[in-house]
Protein backbone atom coordinates (compact mmCIF):
# COMPACT_ATOMS: atom_id res chain seq x y z
CA UNK A 1 0.00 0.00 0.00
CA UNK A 2 1.30 3.19 -1.22
CA UNK A 3 1.77 6.10 1.66
CA UNK A 4 -0.98 7.83 -0.23
CA UNK A 5 -3.62 4.77 0.28
CA UNK A 6 -2.74 4.55 3.47
CA UNK A 7 -3.35 8.73 4.33
CA UNK A 8 -7.31 8.15 2.19
CA UNK A 9 -7.89 5.03 4.33
CA UNK A 10 -7.04 6.60 8.08
CA UNK A 11 -8.80 9.60 7.36
CA UNK A 12 -11.34 8.32 5.63
CA UNK A 13 -14.75 8.38 7.72
CA UNK A 14 -12.88 9.70 10.79
CA UNK A 15 -15.54 10.17 13.91
CA UNK A 16 -14.76 13.01 16.25
CA UNK A 17 -12.38 12.26 18.90
CA UNK A 18 -13.42 11.94 22.58
CA UNK A 19 -11.14 14.82 24.29
CA UNK A 20 -11.50 12.85 27.72
CA UNK A 21 -10.60 9.34 25.99
CA UNK A 22 -7.79 9.55 28.39
CA UNK A 23 -9.13 10.73 32.22
CA UNK A 24 -12.29 8.17 31.66
CA UNK A 25 -9.75 5.40 31.19
CA UNK A 26 -7.69 6.58 34.27
CA UNK A 27 -11.06 6.55 36.28
CA UNK A 28 -11.77 2.91 35.40
CA UNK A 29 -8.46 1.57 35.74
CA UNK A 30 -8.46 3.14 39.88
CA UNK A 31 -11.34 2.15 40.32
CA UNK A 32 -10.97 -1.32 39.44
CA UNK A 33 -7.61 -1.25 40.98
CA UNK A 34 -9.23 0.17 44.40
CA UNK A 35 -12.09 -2.25 44.46
CA UNK A 36 -10.14 -5.00 43.31
CA UNK A 37 -7.32 -4.31 46.47
CA UNK A 38 -9.77 -3.89 48.95
CA UNK A 39 -11.57 -6.91 47.95
CA UNK A 40 -8.47 -8.71 48.28
CA UNK A 41 -7.80 -6.94 51.04
CA UNK A 42 -10.85 -8.55 52.64
CA UNK A 43 -10.64 -11.91 51.65
CA UNK A 44 -6.35 -12.41 52.38
CA UNK A 45 -6.01 -10.42 55.34
CA UNK A 46 -9.68 -9.15 56.87
CA UNK A 47 -10.29 -5.65 57.64
CA UNK A 48 -8.59 -5.16 61.08
CA UNK A 49 -11.46 -5.82 64.23
CA UNK A 50 -11.23 -2.67 66.21
CA UNK A 51 -12.09 -0.02 63.03
CA UNK A 52 -14.54 0.79 63.95
CA UNK A 53 -11.95 2.53 67.02
CA UNK A 54 -9.11 2.59 64.34
CA UNK A 55 -10.66 5.15 62.36
CA UNK A 56 -11.73 7.90 65.64
CA UNK A 57 -7.65 8.40 65.54
CA UNK A 58 -6.15 10.56 63.67
CA UNK A 59 -3.04 9.06 63.07
CA UNK A 60 -5.44 6.57 60.94
CA UNK A 61 -6.24 8.51 58.96
CA UNK A 62 -2.72 10.69 58.22
CA UNK A 63 -1.37 7.20 57.53
CA UNK A 64 -4.55 6.83 54.40
CA UNK A 65 -3.77 10.47 53.48
CA UNK A 66 0.08 9.69 52.54
CA UNK A 67 -1.36 6.45 50.44
CA UNK A 68 -4.10 8.64 49.18
CA UNK A 69 -1.45 11.20 48.54
CA UNK A 70 0.82 9.24 46.90
CA UNK A 71 -1.60 7.67 44.68
CA UNK A 72 -2.97 11.33 43.53
CA UNK A 73 0.57 12.68 42.72
CA UNK A 74 1.77 9.48 40.93
CA UNK A 75 -1.76 9.47 38.64
CA UNK A 76 -0.13 12.64 37.50
CA UNK A 77 2.77 11.40 36.65
CA UNK A 78 1.94 8.48 35.01
CA UNK A 79 -0.87 10.20 32.97
CA UNK A 80 1.40 12.84 31.47
CA UNK A 81 3.86 9.97 30.79
CA UNK A 82 1.20 8.29 28.84
CA UNK A 83 1.01 11.11 26.26
CA UNK A 84 3.80 11.83 23.91
CA UNK A 85 6.05 14.93 23.93
CA UNK A 86 5.04 15.61 27.78
CA UNK A 87 7.89 15.11 30.37
CA UNK A 88 7.00 14.90 33.76
CA UNK A 89 8.89 17.46 35.26
CA UNK A 90 7.78 19.34 38.36
CA UNK A 91 5.34 16.68 38.62
CA UNK A 92 7.59 14.34 40.24
CA UNK A 93 7.92 17.08 43.31
CA UNK A 94 4.42 15.68 44.01
CA UNK A 95 5.30 12.64 44.37
CA UNK A 96 8.92 13.57 46.84
CA UNK A 97 6.83 15.56 48.88
CA UNK A 98 4.57 12.92 50.84
CA UNK A 99 7.33 10.86 51.16
CA UNK A 100 9.77 13.81 52.78
CA UNK A 101 6.71 15.45 54.57
CA UNK A 102 6.40 11.39 55.85
CA UNK A 103 10.07 10.80 56.91
CA UNK A 104 10.09 14.35 58.76
CA UNK A 105 6.51 13.16 60.69
CA UNK A 106 8.74 9.66 61.70
CA UNK A 107 12.28 11.95 62.31
CA UNK A 108 10.37 13.68 64.91
CA UNK A 109 8.30 10.58 66.53
CA UNK A 110 11.54 9.08 66.99
CA UNK A 111 13.36 12.02 68.42
CA UNK A 112 10.30 12.42 71.07
CA UNK A 113 10.80 8.40 71.83
CA UNK A 114 12.93 7.16 74.51
CA UNK A 115 15.99 5.66 73.13
CA UNK A 116 14.98 1.86 73.69
CA UNK A 117 11.84 2.14 72.38
CA UNK A 118 12.78 3.55 69.16
CA UNK A 119 13.37 -0.15 67.13
CA UNK A 120 10.34 -1.04 67.80
CA UNK A 121 8.43 1.89 66.59
CA UNK A 122 10.25 1.54 63.67
CA UNK A 123 9.90 -2.65 63.00
CA UNK A 124 6.38 -2.81 64.59
CA UNK A 125 5.13 -6.05 65.00
CA UNK A 126 4.21 -6.92 61.28
CA UNK A 127 7.70 -5.18 59.22
CA UNK A 128 8.06 -8.90 57.94
CA UNK A 129 5.45 -8.89 55.84
CA UNK A 130 4.14 -5.52 54.98
CA UNK A 131 5.89 -5.06 51.96
CA UNK A 132 4.68 -8.07 50.71
CA UNK A 133 1.02 -7.51 51.95
CA UNK A 134 1.12 -3.99 49.70
CA UNK A 135 3.19 -6.00 46.30
CA UNK A 136 0.27 -8.29 46.51
CA UNK A 137 -2.63 -6.09 46.94
CA UNK A 138 -1.62 -3.70 44.36
CA UNK A 139 -1.76 -6.16 41.53
CA UNK A 140 -5.29 -5.78 40.63
CA UNK A 141 -4.35 -1.94 40.20
CA UNK A 142 -1.26 -2.93 38.42
CA UNK A 143 -3.12 -4.67 35.59
CA UNK A 144 -5.94 -2.05 35.37
CA UNK A 145 -3.55 1.10 35.09
CA UNK A 146 -1.11 -0.67 32.34
CA UNK A 147 -4.41 -1.82 30.46
CA UNK A 148 -4.83 2.08 30.82
CA UNK A 149 -1.54 3.19 29.86
CA UNK A 150 -1.62 0.84 26.93
CA UNK A 151 -4.18 2.52 25.57
CA UNK A 152 -2.85 5.67 25.43
CA UNK A 153 0.46 6.23 23.74
CA UNK A 154 3.00 6.18 26.05
CA UNK A 155 6.73 6.69 24.64
CA UNK A 156 9.46 6.66 27.52
CA UNK A 157 8.50 2.94 27.91
CA UNK A 158 10.66 2.35 31.55
CA UNK A 159 9.32 5.49 33.06
CA UNK A 160 6.04 5.17 32.55
CA UNK A 161 5.84 1.47 33.65
CA UNK A 162 7.53 3.14 36.93
CA UNK A 163 4.85 5.45 37.24
CA UNK A 164 2.23 2.96 36.61
CA UNK A 165 3.91 0.72 39.38
CA UNK A 166 3.85 3.39 41.55
CA UNK A 167 0.27 4.16 41.18
CA UNK A 168 -0.34 0.68 41.18
CA UNK A 169 1.43 0.45 45.09
CA UNK A 170 -0.08 3.40 46.30
CA UNK A 171 -4.10 1.79 45.32
CA UNK A 172 -2.75 -1.71 46.92
CA UNK A 173 -1.25 0.42 50.14
CA UNK A 174 -4.58 2.77 50.37
CA UNK A 175 -6.70 -0.73 50.78
CA UNK A 176 -3.67 -1.76 53.20
CA UNK A 177 -4.35 0.53 55.48
CA UNK A 178 -7.73 -0.86 56.26
CA UNK A 179 -5.87 -4.48 57.79
CA UNK A 180 -3.00 -3.00 58.97
CA UNK A 181 -2.93 -2.35 62.71
CA UNK A 182 0.29 0.17 62.69
CA UNK A 183 -0.37 3.16 63.05
CA UNK A 184 2.96 4.85 63.90
CA UNK A 185 5.17 6.78 61.64
CA UNK A 186 8.32 5.36 61.50
CA UNK A 187 6.82 2.29 60.73
CA UNK A 188 4.38 3.20 57.39
CA UNK A 189 6.47 5.97 56.39
CA UNK A 190 9.40 3.49 55.84
CA UNK A 191 7.85 -0.60 54.97
CA UNK A 192 4.72 1.44 53.28
CA UNK A 193 7.00 2.54 50.52
CA UNK A 194 9.15 -0.27 50.61
CA UNK A 195 5.93 -2.06 49.97
CA UNK A 196 5.20 0.41 47.08
CA UNK A 197 8.73 0.25 45.95
CA UNK A 198 7.92 -3.38 44.72
CA UNK A 199 5.77 -2.63 41.97
CA UNK A 200 7.33 0.14 40.68
CA UNK A 201 10.44 -1.66 40.57
CA UNK A 202 8.03 -4.47 38.49
CA UNK A 203 6.76 -1.66 36.52
CA UNK A 204 9.98 -0.40 35.20
CA UNK A 205 11.30 -3.91 34.39
CA UNK A 206 8.17 -5.24 32.31
CA UNK A 207 7.08 -1.17 30.91
CA UNK A 208 9.24 -1.53 28.08
CA UNK A 209 7.76 -4.93 26.76
CA UNK A 210 4.38 -4.49 28.37
CA UNK A 211 3.64 -1.18 27.23
CA UNK A 212 5.73 -1.27 22.94
CA UNK A 213 2.81 0.19 20.28
CA UNK B 1 10.93 31.47 0.60
CA UNK B 2 7.38 29.58 0.21
CA UNK B 3 4.68 30.92 -2.55
CA UNK B 4 2.43 31.74 0.53
CA UNK B 5 5.03 34.31 1.34
CA UNK B 6 4.36 36.44 -1.45
CA UNK B 7 0.44 36.34 -1.55
CA UNK B 8 0.02 36.92 1.74
CA UNK B 9 0.87 36.43 5.37
CA UNK B 10 2.42 33.28 5.87
CA UNK B 11 0.78 30.57 7.95
CA UNK B 12 3.97 28.47 9.78
CA UNK B 13 3.63 24.65 9.01
CA UNK B 14 3.26 24.55 13.21
CA UNK B 15 -0.08 26.37 13.14
CA UNK B 16 -1.77 24.92 9.76
CA UNK B 17 -1.39 21.28 10.98
CA UNK B 18 -2.58 22.24 14.32
CA UNK B 19 -5.31 23.90 12.77
CA UNK B 20 -6.15 20.91 10.36
CA UNK B 21 -5.32 18.18 13.31
CA UNK B 22 -8.19 19.64 15.60
CA UNK B 23 -10.26 20.27 12.98
CA UNK B 24 -9.83 16.36 12.22
CA UNK B 25 -10.17 15.61 15.94
CA UNK B 26 -13.52 17.40 15.61
CA UNK B 27 -14.46 14.72 12.91
CA UNK B 28 -13.83 16.65 9.91
CA UNK B 29 -12.04 14.04 7.40
CA UNK B 30 -10.64 16.61 4.93
CA UNK B 31 -9.05 18.30 7.34
CA UNK B 32 -7.76 15.62 8.85
CA UNK B 33 -6.59 14.16 5.36
CA UNK B 34 -4.26 17.36 4.50
CA UNK B 35 -3.00 17.46 8.08
CA UNK B 36 -1.66 13.52 7.18
CA UNK B 37 -0.66 14.41 3.77
CA UNK B 38 1.48 17.84 4.73
CA UNK B 39 2.70 15.55 8.04
CA UNK B 40 4.15 12.45 5.80
CA UNK B 41 6.10 14.89 3.71
CA UNK B 42 7.49 16.89 6.62
CA UNK B 43 7.97 13.44 8.27
CA UNK B 44 9.48 11.94 5.11
CA UNK B 45 11.82 15.04 5.36
CA UNK B 46 12.63 14.35 8.42
CA UNK B 47 13.48 10.54 8.63
CA UNK B 48 15.98 11.20 5.15
CA UNK B 49 17.77 13.66 6.79
CA UNK B 50 18.02 10.72 10.13
CA UNK B 51 18.04 7.66 7.91
CA UNK B 52 20.62 8.48 5.48
CA UNK B 53 22.21 4.75 5.33
CA UNK B 54 18.43 3.16 5.69
CA UNK B 55 17.07 4.90 2.69
CA UNK B 56 15.07 1.84 1.92
CA UNK B 57 13.40 1.82 5.41
CA UNK B 58 12.15 5.35 5.20
CA UNK B 59 8.77 5.13 3.71
CA UNK B 60 8.04 1.80 5.77
CA UNK B 61 8.97 4.10 9.22
CA UNK B 62 7.07 7.07 7.38
CA UNK B 63 3.79 4.97 7.21
CA UNK B 64 4.79 3.54 10.96
CA UNK B 65 4.57 6.52 12.21
CA UNK B 66 1.81 8.00 10.64
CA UNK B 67 -0.17 4.96 11.75
CA UNK B 68 0.75 5.50 15.14
CA UNK B 69 -0.15 9.16 15.27
CA UNK B 70 -3.50 7.69 13.93
CA UNK B 71 -3.91 5.32 16.77
CA UNK B 72 -2.50 7.61 19.45
CA UNK B 73 -4.36 11.09 18.26
CA UNK B 74 -6.63 11.01 21.18
CA UNK B 75 -3.46 11.82 23.38
CA UNK B 76 -2.84 15.44 21.86
CA UNK B 77 -4.33 17.98 24.41
CA UNK B 78 -4.82 20.98 21.96
CA UNK B 79 -2.87 23.29 24.44
CA UNK B 80 0.29 21.47 23.68
CA UNK B 81 3.14 22.26 20.93
CA UNK B 82 2.14 20.03 18.01
CA UNK B 83 5.65 19.46 17.29
CA UNK B 84 6.90 18.13 20.17
CA UNK B 85 3.90 15.96 20.01
CA UNK B 86 4.76 14.52 16.42
CA UNK B 87 8.14 14.37 17.14
CA UNK B 88 7.92 12.18 20.61
CA UNK B 89 6.24 9.75 18.26
CA UNK B 90 8.18 10.03 15.57
CA UNK B 91 11.17 9.50 17.38
CA UNK B 92 9.83 6.57 19.61
CA UNK B 93 9.14 4.51 16.33
CA UNK B 94 12.20 5.75 14.80
CA UNK B 95 14.34 4.34 18.24
CA UNK B 96 11.98 1.19 17.63
CA UNK B 97 13.36 0.25 14.30
CA UNK B 98 16.96 1.47 15.63
CA UNK B 99 16.41 -1.34 18.46
CA UNK B 100 14.71 -4.11 16.05
CA UNK B 101 17.51 -3.60 13.51
CA UNK B 102 20.55 -2.88 15.96
CA UNK B 103 21.58 -0.41 14.39
CA UNK B 104 24.47 1.61 15.65
CA UNK B 105 22.95 5.33 14.31
CA UNK B 106 20.65 5.20 17.49
CA UNK B 107 23.66 6.32 19.71
CA UNK B 108 25.45 8.27 16.77
CA UNK B 109 22.29 10.60 15.55
CA UNK B 110 20.99 13.15 18.02
CA UNK B 111 17.31 13.45 17.46
CA UNK B 112 16.50 16.01 20.71
CA UNK B 113 15.61 18.92 18.22
CA UNK B 114 12.04 18.08 18.04
CA UNK B 115 11.60 22.00 16.73
CA UNK B 116 13.15 20.22 13.30
CA UNK B 117 10.16 18.17 12.71
CA UNK B 118 8.71 20.42 10.43
CA UNK B 119 11.21 22.08 9.04
CA UNK B 120 11.74 20.27 5.91
CA UNK B 121 9.26 18.75 3.08
CA UNK B 122 9.35 15.76 1.06
CA UNK B 123 6.72 14.73 -1.28
CA UNK B 124 8.27 12.47 -3.07
CA UNK B 125 6.99 9.05 -1.36
CA UNK B 126 10.05 6.12 -2.25
CA UNK B 127 8.70 2.81 -2.73
CA UNK B 128 7.49 0.82 0.66
CA UNK B 129 9.08 -2.67 1.50
CA UNK B 130 6.30 -3.95 3.73
CA UNK B 131 3.15 -3.35 2.00
CA UNK B 132 0.30 -2.55 5.16
CA UNK B 133 -2.30 -3.87 2.21
CA UNK B 134 -1.24 -7.77 2.47
CA UNK B 135 -1.13 -7.16 6.27
CA UNK B 136 -4.24 -5.88 6.36
CA UNK B 137 -6.10 -8.65 4.00
CA UNK B 138 -4.54 -11.07 7.18
CA UNK B 139 -6.44 -9.59 10.29
CA UNK B 140 -9.57 -11.26 11.25
CA UNK B 141 -12.81 -10.56 9.55
CA UNK B 142 -14.13 -8.45 12.34
CA UNK B 143 -11.54 -6.15 11.89
CA UNK B 144 -10.88 -6.86 8.49
CA UNK B 145 -14.00 -6.22 7.18
CA UNK B 146 -15.23 -3.32 9.20
CA UNK B 147 -11.81 -1.40 7.74
CA UNK B 148 -12.12 -2.84 4.46
CA UNK B 149 -15.76 -1.26 3.62
CA UNK B 150 -15.54 2.09 5.98
CA UNK B 151 -12.06 2.84 5.64
CA UNK B 152 -11.45 1.73 1.67
CA UNK B 153 -14.90 1.50 0.29
CA UNK B 154 -16.42 4.33 1.61
CA UNK B 155 -19.44 3.24 2.87
CA UNK B 156 -21.30 3.83 6.17
CA UNK B 157 -20.99 2.47 9.15
CA UNK B 158 -24.89 1.71 8.86
CA UNK B 159 -24.31 0.07 5.02
CA UNK B 160 -21.74 -1.87 6.41
CA UNK B 161 -23.65 -3.34 9.41
CA UNK B 162 -25.89 -4.64 7.20
CA UNK B 163 -23.31 -6.12 4.61
CA UNK B 164 -21.41 -7.52 7.44
CA UNK B 165 -24.44 -8.81 9.78
CA UNK B 166 -22.18 -6.89 12.47
CA UNK B 167 -23.99 -4.07 14.63
CA UNK B 168 -23.15 -0.85 14.10
CA UNK B 169 -21.08 -0.75 17.74
CA UNK B 170 -18.87 -3.76 16.22
CA UNK B 171 -18.05 -1.76 13.23
CA UNK B 172 -16.97 1.39 14.95
CA UNK B 173 -14.22 -0.97 17.23
CA UNK B 174 -13.79 -3.23 14.45
CA UNK B 175 -12.13 -0.51 12.92
CA UNK B 176 -10.92 0.96 16.05
CA UNK B 177 -9.45 -2.15 16.93
CA UNK B 178 -8.45 -3.07 13.87
CA UNK B 179 -5.99 -0.22 13.20
CA UNK B 180 -3.97 -0.92 16.23
CA UNK B 181 -3.89 -4.42 15.49
CA UNK B 182 -2.81 -3.46 12.16
CA UNK B 183 -0.01 -1.58 14.12
CA UNK B 184 0.65 -4.34 15.97
CA UNK B 185 1.19 -6.48 13.23
CA UNK B 186 3.13 -4.01 11.27
CA UNK B 187 5.85 -4.40 14.92
CA UNK B 188 6.05 -7.50 14.52
CA UNK B 189 7.32 -8.09 10.70
CA UNK B 190 9.81 -4.95 11.24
Amino acid sequence: MKTEDLVSMLAADVAPVDRHAPGKRFAWALLFGIVGAVVLMAVLFGVRRDIGEAILMPMFWVRLGFAVVMAAASLVVTARLSRPGVRPGKAWLGVAAPVLAAWIAAAVVLALAAPDARLDLILGHTWRVCPLCIAILSTPAFVTIFWAIRGLAPTLLRLAGAAGGLLAGATGTMAYCLHCPELAAPFWSLWYLLGMAVPTVVGALLGPRLLRW
Amino acid sequence: MSPAHVSGTPEAPEERLHRLFVAGLDGDATAYRSFLDELGRHLRAFLRRRLAHARDDIEDILQETLLAVHNGRHTYRADQPLTAWVHAIARYKLMDFFRSHARREAWNTPLDEDSEVFAGSDAEPAQARRDIGVLLEQLPDRHRLPILHVKLQGLSVAETAKLTGLSESAVKIGVHRGLKTLALRIRGTA
